[in-house]
């Protein structure tokens, strides 16, 4: 049921049922790495070019979650899934043998919360009973196609962030158990002028406080009311700058804040620079992490606000600035 | 003596040639390809004017390595061209001059292509 | 509250780290003024060789370029660029770096339209205006000759 401005309440209270995780190698040595459910030491996982290779991490994490729920293909009715590249290519090759109806998403760095919320809206108003939500990044795919080629020898600047190799699904049926979806807003574009491609987590950083707040105002709840307000990649800057925003009302959120990109990495040891970015960073850090902990109610409210940069190398390079967008999935214990 | 002074001059110069090039990367948003052509266009403008010329007299590698270097064969070998063929010679001698570097950079780049797996910086 | 695009833009500015300078420009320095050491090394191996300067300059150049070719290959070029940044950049093996990277990373794309059609994608510029900027010149020569 629609609140206002872009909050919709699911009154049927859906569940995640079932969800997995699925990362490359560096992100199996940060700090999460014993969370996921499937990891590897070889990035391209025996495939010929990088595209398949994010696409089979992504069939990973979707087969994966099917079979810790107990499901079997045709049991799911509809997926949303998503990732960086252009005609969401891994999504699209990932799911060309499933036989599932099929909706590819792109929302950048945002996609996880994007195909979660529509997922949950599918099962709420019993469009489906069944959804799944997949999204994945890719290091390598991602780094040729936004910027240079891997073996390229650039300086990354302070502000830049670490594409993540890693991929997450969560399947959402109706109420049974927790992790319950209880609400969700959209995200509006915002553009605040940034055109430094390197800075990602500033272009983002206003998406995030916009659509946080604007969940807090429509659902009438404090930053009190959760134990965990997870943005998507925003990194140590978007950070920065989202923890600076909300003190200008008056609002502070840093002691119920974390942000992916910061969980996902060391940032020291694992030399990223401002932290990690893309679908599979926020995807992977909830699939692997944050619904599990819901599940066993050490955490009872959190609010999942994914970020994306829609970051288009061709009207960057034309001076255009970068949009940003997030939306929010509020998962509850209860 | 001289043999090392030849090196530390190379040393110094080049370094220097690079410092500038750290400094346009870090102070400003020049991106490196940017950076790249400048030095290039700045070689040949200096080779022209017979001012790179000393430099690479006094520094010898440490000017002749970095981009500029290259800037300033391409000047050379159209100033050689234009001599000796005239207007012609303003069509032909960049590319004479360049040839071994950048056939150079095209035939590893094969080989390369060719011999060598794909980068993974993750792993 | 919102902000206007030029208050976020001082916000950016105030979370963002700079580059810390005191380790780039030294690293840069250092690595860039070696690479133009060996290079100096090389020139006078080849001129102790009989070569004359013009091809010493030549054959070293080339030298550069394989090591270069051959590093980026093994995937060291990059690593080692993360420390130099203008140090690997500037000097001719930034420019094969450049050349090679992409022929390297796009034969996925095949040996046409990958690897030879995407090998300049990065140094295309270089050779445009540099060669753009020797045209010009050549032809100012040629009108001071006639004069």
């Amino acid at each position: 049921m629609l609140i206002k401005d872009g909050t919709i309440a699911l009154d049927s209270l859906p569940s995640v049922t079932a969800y997995a995780s699925a990362a490359g190698k560096m992100e199996s040595e940060g700090p999460l790495g014993k969370c996921f459910d499937f990891t590897t030491q070889d990035n391209t996982l025996g495939e010929v070019s990088w595209e398949k290779s994010e696409s089979k991490l992504q069939q990973i994490a979707f087969t994966t979650a099917l079979s810790k729920g107990g499901f079997s293909q045709k049991d799911i009715d509809v997926m949303f899934a998503g990732d960086l590249l252009n005609q969401c290519v891994s999504s699209s090759s990932g799911a060309k043998d499933t036989n599932i109806p099929f909706v590819g998403l792109f929302g950048a760095c945002s996609t996880m919360a994007e195909s979660l919320a529509l997922a949950g809206i599918f099962v709420d108003s019993k469009a489906a009973n069944n959804a799944a939500a997949v999204t994945s990044s890719h290091f390598c795919s991602a780094e040729r196609q936004f910027r240079f080629p891997v073996n390229y020898g650039g300086q990354r600047t302070p502000t830049a962030q670490w594409t993540a190799t890693a991929a997450g699904c969560a399947i959402v049926s109706s109420h049974c158990k927790p992790p319950y979806i209880r609400s969700v807003t959209i995200g509006k574009i915002n553009d605040m002028g940034v055109t430094d491609a390197n800075n990602m987590g500033a272009a983002m950083a206003e998406a995030a406080y916009d659509t946080i707040s604007r969940h807090l105002a429509n659902t009438a709840q404090q930053v009190s009311d959760f134990d965990l307000i997870l943005t998507g990649d925003l990194g140590q800057v978007g950070s920065d700058m989202l923890k600076e925003l909300f003190k200008r009302d008056g609002v502070d959120i840093s002691a119920v804040h974390n942000d992916c990109g910061l969980m996902l990495y060391d940032r020291e040891k694992q030399d990223v620079h401002a932290g990690g970015s893309g679908c599979g960073c926020s995807a992977s850090v909830l699939c692997g992490c944050i619904l599990k902990q819901i599940e066993q109610r050490t955490l009872k409210n959190v609010l999942f606000a994914a970020t994306g940069a829609l970051m288009s190398p061709t009207i960057n390079q034309q001076g255009e600035s970068i949009p940003g967008i997030s939306h929010a999935v509020q998962l509850s214990a209860q | 003596m001289e043999m090392f002074m030849e090196y530390f001059w190379a040393f110094v110069i080049g370094g220097a040639f690079c410092l500038v090039g750290q400094l346009l990367i870090d102070l400003t948003k020049l991106t490196p390809a940017r950076i790249l052509v400048a030095y290039v266009v700045a070689g040949v403008v200096l080779g022209g004017c017979g001012v790179y010329e000393p430099i690479v007299e006094f520094a010898g590698a440490g000017a002749t390595v970095p981009l500029t270097g290259f800037g300033y064969a391409l000047a050379e070998g159209v100033k050689k061209a234009v001599a000796e063929d005239g207007l012609l010679g303003a069509f032909t001698g960049g590319f004479t001059a360049g040839a071994a570097g950048l056939t150079a950079a095209v035939v590893f780049g094969i080989i390369v292509a060719l011999c060598f797996k794909r980068g993974d910086k993750t792993s | 509250m919102k902000m206007t695009n030029a208050e976020y833009d001082k916000l950016t500015k105030k979370a963002s780290p700079n580059t810390k300078l005191y380790l780039t420009l030294p690293k840069a320095f250092v690595i860039g003024g070696l690479i133009c050491c060996l290079g100096q090394a090389l020139f006078n191996l080849y001129s102790y060789w009989g070569l004359n300067e013009m091809n010493a300059r030549s054959v070293t150049s080339i030298t550069l370029i394989f090591f270069s070719a051959f590093l980026t290959g093994f995937g060291l070029y990059d690593k080692i660029a993360k420390h130099g940044g203008a140090g690997t950049l500037v000097p001719i093996t930034g420019f094969a770096n450049s050349v090679v990277a992409p022929a390297l990373e796009f034969k996925t794309e095949g040996f046409v339209l990958g690897t030879a059609a995407k090998m300049f994608i990065i140094a295309g510029p270089v050779i445009v205006y540099g060669i753009a900027a020797s045209v010009i010149y050549g032809i100012i020569l040629y009108l001071f000759q006639l004069m």
